[in-house]
């Protein structure tokens, strides 16, 4: 399992969370019960604000592992953000059976 | 209740006349036949955007497009000469598809000095001219010379590339891409390296996909529930309404106002928008320090967020000056179907915060677009059923009202150059 910062051993439970790619992690809250994003955002989303101050001090290009770990966890707050904070459920609402793949994205 | 001036004549729409403001036939839209007429009148005609020079960093660059409409794929490539080609990716002795990796059908991109092909070998130099044949002597008078690959007309606007597989044509494309293109230029396009690309395949007809993205009046309604629920119907009562539109030849562009970015009153927004402050209409702070060009925000308004280019026939420039942009490329597979590209490009973040702040605006993006080619696909199949064919469109709907007769005018002209009977489809006329 990935490790995070001393700082924020209060998120390791929620380390499946750090996905390198947006596929992964999507695919990771459309499998998700609306309690268990709920779970997660409750624990990250207080944090954000220490976790990218953290962050910030690294070279974005050469961070540490457990850096990284944390930043994937984070992009995967922002994925969930939105069943949690506006939807209430995993998938946007009319969206059916629509599908967008992200085939190119940043390396970091 | 209107919040911003519309011409003198009283309407956008009107202020170009020979749009008219009928009814709208879609029945260039769910025909086979008038598709298979664009194919030839609008995407062998036209200049077409197939990528950015960053894909091409160095000599021996190169990337592969399908090209479905027009049937066949291309290798575009930066030659030794340092120029951008392009050639149709076909080896010149038996047609073997030149490059390509495992699947044939997919695009592929990489570095090389040549390429050479999987079948009999044949390798051919990064202009084009075949430089080795297996086994030469059993050939009978083969003059290499006379077997390069097939060149397609290749050059850039601002880094991005397009081709043109109009053998006959006279049009540069500096020229062809119009006041917009010229208005445009200087954009900071070539610091926004930071790059996120998506694609669908979506059931419906290219032009739906440029409707959808031409015209905001589908936003509060579609969209509603992206928004926190005070915020969402306040939005819905205030409506839409465009800074200002204007069109260019085939081209044209709608300008909207920003208010979201930063939004007047943070509570209009999702708290995790407030954290990072970022959305939709991309990261609140500005990382570049550069001048706008001339063509952004033709009504020169001080709420000014955005404005949308549209490109004839299938590309979209949105900048959101001057972090980032957005572009969109639609690539006919059929009558009723399209492959779409959607790419957000932006100003390579400094540090973890902005890094946050850009994959917020892309997920964003990616949530609303899925809603928007969800309903195409309604719209798609029910337009098919014919149960209805002409269609009001509203002021706020005048690209598309100038993208259809666009399209109707490309393959009217089409069929007039044609000698024979020309096929009769009543959205034609």
């Amino acid at each position: 399992m990935p490790t995070l910062p001393p700082e924020f051993a209060d998120l390791e439970p929620f380390t499946d969370w750090c996905l390198r790619t947006e596929a992964e992690r999507y695919a990771k809250r459309l499998a998700s019960s609306m309690d268990e994003m709920q779970a997660f955002y409750d624990a990250a989303f207080p944090r954000l604000e220490d976790a990218y101050t953290y962050l910030n001090q690294f070279d974005l290009h050469a961070l540490p592992e457990d850096a990284t770990q944390l930043l994937w966890l984070y992009y995967s707050l922002v994925n969930v953000s939105f069943p949690v904070e506006v939807w209430r459920q995993p998938r946007v609402p009319d969206s059916g059976a629509a599908s967008l793949d992200a085939v190119v994205e940043p390396a970091v | 209740m209107p919040h911003f001036a519309k011409p003198a004549e009283g309407s956008w729409t009107e202020h170009y006349p020979d749009l008219g403001t009928a009814l709208v036939n879609y029945e260039d839209s769910i025909s086979p036949e008038f598709y298979e007429l664009e194919r030839e009148a609008i995407f062998r005609r036209t200049w077409l955007n197939v990528g950015r020079v960053e894909q091409v960093p160095r000599v021996g660059s190169y990337f592969t497009k399908e090209i479905g409409v027009l049937g066949t794929s291309i290798v575009v490539v930066r030659s030794a000469s340092d120029q951008i080609r392009a050639f149709h990716n076909i080896c010149r002795h038996r047609g073997n598809k030149l490059v390509w990796n495992d699947f044939p059908r997919e695009e592929t991109s990489g570095i090389c000095r040549q390429f050479t092909c999987k079948y009999h070998g044949w390798r051919y130099g990064l202009d084009g001219g075949l430089t080795f044949v297996q086994q030469e002597g059993e050939f009978f008078d083969l003059d290499k010379a006379d077997f390069g690959l097939v060149p397609v007309e290749c050059d850039a606007w601002e880094g991005f590339i397009f081709v043109n597989f109009d053998r006959d044509n006279a049009t540069p494309l500096r020229d062809y891409l119009g006041e917009f293109g010229r208005g445009l230029e200087g954009y900071p396009f070539g610091e926004l390296t930071q790059v996120y690309k998506y694609r669908a395949e979506v059931g419906s007809n290219w032009k739906l996909f440029v409707d959808a993205f031409v015209e905001f009046y589908h936003a509060p309604v579609l969209h509603a529930k992206q928004a926190v629920a005070d915020e969402s119907q306040k939005l819905q009562r205030y409506g839409y309404e465009a800074l200002a539109y204007q069109l260019d030849g085939p081209h044209g562009m709608v300008s909207s106002w920003g208010g979201m970015s930063p939004p007047k009153d943070v509570n209009m927004v999702k708290p995790i928008e407030r954290k990072l402050r970022s959305g939709l209409f991309g990261p609140w702070d500005d990382y570049l320090d550069a001048e706008p060009p001339p063509a952004l925000n033709p009504a020169r308004s001080p709420v000014w967020g955005m404005d949308s280019f549209h490109f004839f026939p299938n590309f979209m420039v949105l900048p959101y000056f001057p972090n980032w942009v957005i572009t969109y490329n639609y690539w006919p597979t059929s009558y009723n179907s399209h492959i779409f590209e959607g790419a957000l490009l932006f100003v390579p973040p400094r540090n973890a915060f902005e890094r946050l702040q850009q994959e917020l605006t892309a997920v964003t993006f990616k949530e609303y677009a899925l809603q928007d080619g969800n309903t195409l696909e309604a719209t798609q199949t029910m337009l098919e059923s014919r149960a209805v064919s002409e269609f009001p469109l509203n002021d706020q709907e005048i690209l598309l009202r100038h993208l259809h007769r666009t399209a109707r005018q490309y393959v009217a002209d089409h069929q007039r150059r044609q000698p024979g009977t020309p096929v009769q489809i009543s959205a034609v006329s």
